[in-house]
């Protein structure tokens, strides 16, 4: 059983970190510990949970900022962006089904993980929005970077750096994310029976269209049959579950004033009629949709699956699978036009790495290792193997910030 | 007149000179190296134009590995290197120093591949920023982030230094718009950073990279993000008796959940200043103006327009003028395109570009006033409303020393404000030279410590762009 320690501020975060460089003692970062099996297995001295870091610091509607301590529940910001009337960009992941955790995830760890959902094809990704970072470096120091102002080139960048640097360069007291009305009407449609080639051009029509797309996913057909019709409740459970049950389906989302979402529909329609019917779904099941897609649920079962993330070239997603799906049975949907592919496969063995990897890399892309069982994740790099002279890079990045490798190290790489 | 110091230049380089051009020489072909000393000239500075320093040598390499061959026979022979776009930089960030070899990335210009089914271009550093619109706008198209400079500007440059425009408000600025380069480093090692995906993977390399002015490597090619254009654009203009109620407006704008594409506020120094110029029909009985723009088509845009015009109205609005044609859009933006030129007509002025907290903009444009009357100088403010990056633009004589001091003093007093007011000291010019010396007004040594590891990631002997961002005292 590994020590817990709760600060209750930046200074005690300091202070812990300062005491773990004179006991030579690694700490493992922990928010709301949902995300826990995401990386490399790691044997820390000690825990340091964000926990006690909770609050929400400065939140300026009309000027369309928010900050909070990295501890904050990620609820608790988007309640307070609701109320009036904002949200996120990036529609933050909630991997709590996917990974089988329980507690909440935090704003701090949605930005060290740079987590984007599927609004992230037209609000950008996590590192987007975020324009300010507080963090405590392996030295104990406590460094600020970047604001709370949206137009800021002052010095280097270092609150990009923290966004997927998963906690290895410090630990994050406090995080500042630029933030977008929510809303009015967010509308969802559905194109059905399309094969992978086929709903990848279809996305990337309406994607290239005027119409502000806000999401694009694809869950291909299987071999279930579904007797439901398109869009309704029942077939995206089958379609969820099944991923697709007999027929594909591609949804596609518009969000606005009522009266432009109703406008640009009409549009997308006749854009996209040599696809099929675009027909809209009801709007509480428009969001089941959304969630489920952003959250990875439908490979959340069977628990033993490995879990890969591809990031390619869209146009590339279909050929992608088509490579890998000789070496092995594969079950994937496709997110950001093709964009992201998330993936299930076996666990045996290299749960796929080298086929996969390679798929991924001939797509102008890489894959991370979502889940995984520990053994796996242990032998198989999780994150995308570096270049030699990247590796060396980010080596020495990570001994610019955390010399003595003492905060979450090893999680992303070996020896980083 | 220098208030800014440069580091002394390294008399041993200086010694060498002969040498060190040979052996660029043996590099790159007589085409692609500068050394006579008129044509070194046109490199001795950039946009901010009050200090120039000429340099040893100009290069001009036309490959990723031409100019690794440069950078590694300088960081071998130990020559600072300045890296320059179309040395349009307002705040010196592409000023050479007597012992530097400038790097040019002008003859890297091709644009190499557009893929607009993957909304993606690919091209190189001396791409100017308007010709990948340009290269696009047929299938409609667009580059977002749009520089006042663009026509000019390179895309390395823009990445260099991170900038914006006038449409960052809805389209975010370079680093939200690039996915992929290739960068140089000193030594000439080549790496690529992320790529044709979305995200890429490890530490976000590509984020540290842009805006890092120069000082981490030389990119080579890009791989750049292209947005289909919205079905149409049209802007509203609003005169509004006091600057309070225009910054009042604007935030109930955004606080009514619109977001228009580009919100630009000038004060009545400007608005008379770009009125005489370009006769665009802005009303000169108001104190502040704005000009709204919303994309969309014809019914939406009448529809976002009329929700602002309501706002407007309840916030005492004086003057509105919807934009009933192509040619009174031009109209209307043809004044505020024109601030910059119709000012260097009438003064020689310095442009700041800090950004504020919106909240805090009438505070601010009344604090800015009495710092410039305290100077006994004029001062003209043009700025993005919505995001908060103002321009004032500081009037003076450039070939009086004394005023020109007065500017200089005026404009850091301004930088200290915003600040001070929970902004920063620049939002999309860059920190270059000219305000290296108030970093320590924003960051700590803590804060300052911590970029200048990172940055001798890159360069550990501190040869690229080495007076720049960093004051030069307490470097490590």
């Amino acid at each position: 059983m590994t020590d817990i320690k709760r600060p209750n501020d930046e200074a005690e975060v300091s202070a812990l970190v300062r005491d773990a460089a004179a006991n030579g003692t690694s700490l493992r970062i922990q928010g709301g510990g949902t995300r826990a099996g995401l990386g490399r297995p790691t044997q820390d001295a000690a825990t340091l949970s964000t926990a006690g870091l909770s609050g929400i610091t400065l939140y300026e509607p009309a000027e369309m900022v928010i900050g909070a301590k990295a501890g904050t529940p990620l609820e608790t910001i988007e309640k307070a962006l609701a109320e009036k009337g904002q949200m996120l960009a990036f529609e933050p992941a909630d991997f709590r089904l996917l990974f089988g955790t329980q507690g909440t995830p935090t704003i701090g760890a949605v930005a060290a993980g740079n987590i984007s959902g599927p609004r992230r094809l037209w609000g950008g990704a996590a590192r987007d929005s975020l324009i300010g970072v507080r963090f405590v470096n392996g030295n104990g120091e406590i460094i600020k970077s970047g604001g709370r102002v949206m137009k800021n080139v002052t010095g280097l960048d270092l609150v990009k750096l923290q966004a997927g640097a998963w906690g290895t360069l410090g630990v994050l007291t406090e995080v500042i994310f630029k933030v977008v009305p929510k809303s009015d009407t967010v509308a969802t449609f559905v194109l059905s029976g399309l094969d992978d080639a086929t709903a990848v051009t279809a996305m990337a029509t309406a994607i290239t269209s005027p119409f502000e797309i806000t999401g694009a996913a694809h869950l291909p057909a299987t071999a279930k049959s579904s007797e439901v019709a398109p869009g309704s409740r029942e077939d995206f459970a089958a379609a969820r579950n099944g991923i697709g049950g007999e027929g594909a389906r591609t949804y596609l989302r518009i969000e606005g004033f009522p009266v432009s979402v109703d406008y640009r529909a009409g549009e997308l329609a006749k854009l996209l009629s040599r696809f099929g019917t675009l027909s809209r779904l009801e709007e509480s099941i428009g969001t089941s949709v959304w969630s489920a897609i952003r959250d990875a649920a439908p490979l959340a079962e069977p628990r033993d699956a490995a879990i890969w993330r591809l990031s390619v070239k869209p146009s590339e997603a279909p050929a992608t699978i088509e490579a890998i799906r000789p070496a092995m049975a594969v079950r994937a949907f496709y997110d950001w036009g093709g964009g992201l592919i998330w993936l299930a496969v076996s666990a045996e063995g290299d749960a796929g790495a080298t086929v996969i990897r390679a798929a991924a890399k001939a797509a102008k892309g890489y894959a991370t290792l979502m889940r995984a069982p520990d053994a796996v994740r242990a032998v198989v790099p999780v994150f995308e193997p570096e270049s030699a002279a990247v590796a060396a890079l980010t080596r020495r990045i990570k001994a610019s910030v955390d010399p003595a490798r003492l905060i979450n190290p090893g999680l992303m790489h070996a020896g980083v | 007149m220098s208030a800014i110091a440069f580091p002394v230049p390294d008399a041993g380089i200086l010694a060498r000179r002969a040498a060190l051009i040979e052996g660029l020489a043996a590099l790159l072909p007589p085409d692609c190296l500068v050394t006579a000393e008129d044509e070194r000239r046109a490199f001795e500075t950039d946009a901010f134009t009050a200090y120039r320093r000429m340099p040893l040598a100009v290069a001009l390499p036309r490959t990723t590995a031409e100019v690794s061959a440069v950078l590694a026979f300088c960081h071998q022979q130990g020559v600072p290197v300045v890296p320059r776009g179309a040395g349009t930089s307002l705040c010196g960030g592409a000023i050479p120093q007597e012992d530097a070899v400038v790097i040019g990335v002008s003859k890297m210009n091709r644009i190499l591949e557009i893929d607009y089914a993957n909304r993606i271009a690919r091209v190189e550093p001396g791409v100017t920023n308007l010709a990948i619109t340009n290269a696009v706008s047929a299938e409609g198209f667009f580059y977002a982030p749009d520089p006042s400079s663009q026509l000019a500007c390179t895309i390395g440059g823009n990445i260099g230094m991170n900038s914006g425009g006038a449409h960052c408000l809805k389209y975010g600025v370079t680093t939200n718009n690039i996915l992929g380069v290739t960068l140089v480093m000193m030594d000439g090692t080549i790496i690529e950073i992320g790529g044709e995906a979305m995200d890429a993977p490890g530490y976000d390399l590509l984020g540290l990279v842009c805006g890092s002015e120069g000082q981490l490597g030389i990119m080579t090619e890009a791989t750049i993000r292209i947005l289909r254009s919205a079905e149409g654009a049209r802007p509203v203009l609003f005169g509004f008796e006091t600057s309070e109620q225009a910054g009042e407006a604007v935030a109930a704008i955004i606080g009514a959940g619109i977001v228009p594409v580009a919100m630009e506020f000038m004060d009545k120094p400007a608005i008379e200043i770009c009125e005489a110029f370009a006769h665009a029909g802005y009303p000169m009985d108001v104190d502040a103006l704005l000009i709204i723009e919303v994309e969309g088509s014809d019914a939406e845009m009448d529809a976002t327009l009329k929700l602002i015009v309501e706002i407007a109205k309840r916030h005492g609005v004086k003057t509105v003028k919807e934009s009933k044609s192509a040619m009174e859009t031009a109209a209307i933006w043809k004044g505020r395109k024109s601030a910059f030129g119709a000012t260097g007509r009438i003064a020689d002025y310095i442009c700041m570009d800090g950004t504020i907290p919106t909240g805090q903009l009438p505070f601010v444009l009344r604090r800015i006033d009495e710092i410039v009357k305290g100077y006994g100088l004029r001062v003209a403010n043009v700025f993005h409303a919505g995001d908060g990056n103002l321009h004032p633009l500081i009037l003076y004589n450039c070939n009086d020393p004394i005023e020109a001091q007065k500017a200089e003093d005026a404009g850091n007093d301004i930088l200290k404000l915003c600040v001070e007011v929970g902004g920063c000291l620049t939002g999309e010019h860059g920190v270059g030279i000219e305000k290296r010396d108030l970093m320590h007004h924003q960051f700590n040594d803590a804060d300052l410590h911590q970029q200048m590891r990172i940055r001798a990631t890159f360069d550990a002997g501190w040869l690229m762009n080495p007076a720049k961002v960093f004051p030069l005292e307490g470097r490590i």
